[in-house]
């Protein structure tokens, strides 16, 4: 009876693409070439990194603009250990940063080696890893200014 | 606007629960719920659910669920991928529109599986946040340096919310951490995630809840001491950590507005504060006064079962009104990272 039994081949896939779109792709290209974008909302201020629709006004945005890789932070707290899905090889401080030209802050690590490093206000800068894909691990993290190619960490 | 009370509660709570599924650990908690009451599952309106299909890591999960309540003949059910507070939120609307005067509510997850605080960055934004895997004590540590570096709360504040929070857990069955700690002991403990400290961060939990609303007359043929919903409402503040003001979860203040919190004079509350920071900006935000007893239970804080903290603090204010502890609360739910969605109601009894 066994050799009666029906089968048929189960392929578990997801089969979806998404584009990233105007916005949203227009920052991961420019991280690519190792530029940063935000876009400017109706007020003039700047939003980094970029979101399609205000987030006030709900206003359709679309006006990108070029900011730069150092910045301020803003607020921050300390990863120990990194945890085991996280991009980075070593302890870290997560911190909201607010590049020069832009007016909100993003997320990012700030690679330093202890808390002591660490202080809200202190002037940062990206570090690109040198292969870059479109992804926000393209910026390997930002740095204290002026350390960028220091081997401080 | 009908009159909706919340008229049973069952709820369990325990660091984990390994050895039962979902679905195992609910169904005595719904017959609990119901059999307060003296109804079966065909006797409610309405049913609606709140869980985590992410959580539970198989689609349409809560479906196995819904078997457990016995809905044959078929039942008019609902499901929110939310926090059970959602969940009665939505049942609340069923009932005002009249059609039904009972409605069943649950809500549960089992997030001791995984590691919690890390699968909360997949709710992060998907293209700037969660590829780095931000970790949620983490997140919750930069709004907990905004609200220290502003000024408005000190870590020996945070420290006293902690050490209230064990001090009324201590005597709740269904919280986790349980155990006194002074503030100085706390002051004394190791930043976990500078600048949190384990006790400002919740005890994480596995289990769910039950409940059952019913209409006007009929709640009161129901229970001795109706709960009812005098208002209710719920807020979305923006996703991105970037763009809002994390030290004033602005949806909470509007939703505690919108609910008439400062109206008249609350008994207690039971915030749904994972975080000592999270508690320190929701009193701020609905402005309550220092007559207010915040989270007698031990809140969130003593006992986070992820899908059901929400739900839970309805619950715990619920039984502490129906036994006579009190006539005036509120109750509130969040949801997302640093308190961005939040939900609000003003609890009275009959």
């Amino acid at each position: 009876m066994a050799d009666d039994v029906l089968t048929a081949p189960l392929v578990l896939e997801y089969p979806f693409t998404r584009t990233t779109g105007p916005v949203v792709g227009a920052f991961l290209t420019g991280l690519r070439e190792g530029v940063v974008l935000g876009v400017r909302r109706p007020d003039g201020t700047v939003l980094c990194p970029p979101l399609e629709y205000d987030p006030i006004t709900a206003t359709a945005l679309g006006e990108m603009v070029e900011v730069a890789s150092t910045g301020t932070v803003t607020s921050w707290s300390w990863n120990g250990a990194p945890r085991a899905q996280q991009p980075f090889e070593r302890n870290f401080a997560w911190a909201l940063i607010t590049l020069d030209g832009a007016d909100t802050p993003m997320l990012h690590a700030v690679l330093v080696d202890s808390p002591a490093a660490m202080s809200t206000g202190m002037r940062v800068e990206i570090r690109w890893r040198d292969e870059r894909e479109g992804h926000i691990a393209d910026i390997e993290g930002f740095v204290p200014l002026g350390s960028v190619d220091g081997k401080g960490f | 606007m009908r009159d909706i009370a919340i008229c049973s509660f069952a709820q369990r709570q325990q660091a984990a629960i390994p050895d039962e599924s979902e679905v195992e650990f609910m169904v005595p908690l719904m017959v609990q719920a119901k059999d307060a009451v003296g109804l079966t599952q065909q006797d409610m309106g309405f049913t609606c659910s709140g869980s985590s299909d992410f959580l539970a890591g198989q689609a349409f999960s809560f479906v196995s669920t819904i078997d457990g309540t016995g809905p044959v003949p078929p039942i008019s059910e609902s499901h929110v991928e939310q926090d059970g507070a959602w969940a009665l939120y939505e049942a609340w609307v069923k009932l005002q529109c009249g059609d039904v005067d009972t409605a069943f509510v649950y809500s549960y997850g089992k997030s001791s599986p995984g590691s919690l605080r890390d699968v909360l960055a997949t709710q992060m934004d998907p293209y700037y946040v969660a590829p780095l895997w931000p970790d949620a004590f983490a997140v919750e540590g930069l709004a907990a340096r905004l609200l220290l570096e502003s000024g408005t709360v000190s870590e020996r504040r945070l420290a006293e919310i902690a050490s209230r929070s064990r001090a009324h857990a201590a005597s709740n069955p269904h919280a986790v951490r349980r155990a006194e700690k002074s503030v100085d002991e706390i002051l004394a403990e190791e930043y976990l995630a500078d600048p949190l400290r384990p006790s400002d961060i919740p005890a994480s939990a596995d289990g769910g809840c039950a409940m059952v609303l019913a209409a006007g007359d009929r709640a009161r043929e129901l229970c001795d001491r109706p709960v009812w919903i005098r208002a209710i409402d719920h807020r979305i503040d923006a996703h991105t950590l970037g763009v809002r003001d994390l030290t004033a979860a602005m949806s909470a203040r509007i939703a505690g507005e919108k609910a008439g919190v400062g109206a008249d004079t609350v008994d207690f509350a039971e915030l749904h504060a994972p975080f000592t920071t999270s508690e320190a900006v929701l009193i701020e935000a609905l402005g309550l006064d220092d007559g207010v007893v915040v989270n007698p239970s031990g809140g969130a804080l003593a006992a986070h079962t992820m899908m059901a903290a929400g739900l839970i603090r309805f619950g715990e204010a619920f039984e502490r009104i129906a036994r006579g502890d009190g006539d005036r609360a509120v109750a509130h739910a969040t949801a997302g990272p640093c308190l961005q969605q939040n939900l609000v109601a003003v609890l009275e009894g009959e």
